[in-house]
């Protein structure tokens, strides 16, 4: 085993990780596709995978962003594209469409990760291939006690312009302090 | 690349809750039913990924390239680091040993946990296979845990 690899191949090490990850979500969503018929049960359970997710990943975001608490939903939606989405699957999705009330914006995904080599199958033309996605979102920011709506309104797959995943406040959870601590 | 390193733990979180997915959708299966479905999600993605990773490489001559390549470049890419034994019969039994297998560096290495292991294991086995598959090396794999975090692949060829 001392052949030294070829500079391809190097170079394919880096990239093959996102490949691993893009490959094995597809995989997975072919699998869905199989075990439910409807096509909104799909996007449910990819919902449900997606907060599952979310709630364990917010510990390894913290540990290692080191972020501290946002001040408003301003800067929530900052860290989220700028350092959670970076960081977990490098890209930046722009942040717009804010409502008036501040409590509804949406990330725009130029790049989806998750949707390379990917076409709809024909007759799940409604499936919404990236809504793990939506789940990751909501259990992460509940772990923060934020509880939100996250939907993608927009969907590039399905031939929009553009990707666009909206998010809204639904509610500010009470910080929980443990019995005898300030 | 800063970003790779926690995309790391992203699949592993994927992976997790891919292995919980099966489980709690499959809750009166076989064991043996939940490690097949779990093992072929691996092996259509081993397949795809060995064909990217070879389309630009130079040709794999003989079996034992293959599977030298699955131990060192294969390995890296997935787990990030190579494989830390590889020991043959030179009958087509291949012995792959990981000393600090990616998916277990979560998990306590306490015996209860052990049992535990097996479902986390189907997925990587696919994957090997679904690689070799690609590569024109037809196997069975098979994967134990003796103490975490070591593990080892077993492959007999069948080609």
């Amino acid at each position: 085993m001392s052949r030294q690899a070829p500079a391809v191949r190097a170079a394919e090490v880096k990239k093959i990780n996102v490949e691993l990850f893009t490959l094995t979500y597809g995989s997975l969503v072919a699998q869905l596709v199989k075990d439910y018929e409807e096509t909104n049960e799909i996007n449910n359970q990819l919902e449900k995978m997606g907060y599952n997710i979310g709630i364990r990943l917010v510990e390894d975001f913290l540990a290692r962003s080191g972020s501290a608490k946002c001040q408003d939903m301003k800067d929530t939606a900052d860290v989220i594209s700028k350092v959670g989405f970076k960081m977990f699957l490098g890209i930046t999705p722009t942040i717009s469409n804010w409502s008036a009330d501040g409590n509804e914006f949406s990330l725009i995904l130029d790049e989806n990760p998750l949707t390379d080599f990917v076409e709809l199958p024909p007759e799940h033309q409604g499936l919404s291939f990236s809504n793990i996605l939506c789940g990751v979102l909501r259990g992460a920011l509940e772990m923060v006690q934020l509880k939100v709506e996250a939907r993608f309104v927009k969907d590039a797959l399905k031939g929009d312009d553009t990707t666009e995943l909206r998010i809204k406040l639904i509610q500010k959870l009470q910080d929980e302090v443990p019995p005898g601590e300030d | 690349m800063t970003s790779s390193t926690p995309a790391d733990s992203l699949f592993e979180f994927l992976h997790m809750e891919m292995v919980d997915y099966v489980l709690r959708t499959m809750p009166n299966a076989s064991k043996d039913d939940v490690y097949y479905k779990l093992e072929a999600l691996g092996f259509r993605v081993g397949q795809s990924l060995a064909e990217r990773y070879t389309r630009d490489g130079p040709r794999l001559k003989d079996q034992l390239e293959v599977i030298k390549f699955i131990c060192k470049d294969f390995w890296t890419a997935v787990y990030k680091k190579q494989i830390d034994n590889l020991r043959t019969n030179h009958r087509g039994v291949y012995v792959l040993q990981d000393n600090k297998f990616k998916l277990f560096t979560q998990i306590s290495d306490s015996k209860q946990y052990m049992e535990k292991a097996a479902p986390l294991l189907a997925f990587p086995c696919g994957l090997i296979r679904g690689a070799l598959v690609n590569l024109d090396v037809s196997c069975i794999v098979s994967a134990e845990v003796s103490q975490m975090p070591i593990c080892t692949f077993t492959l007999r060829i069948t080609s």
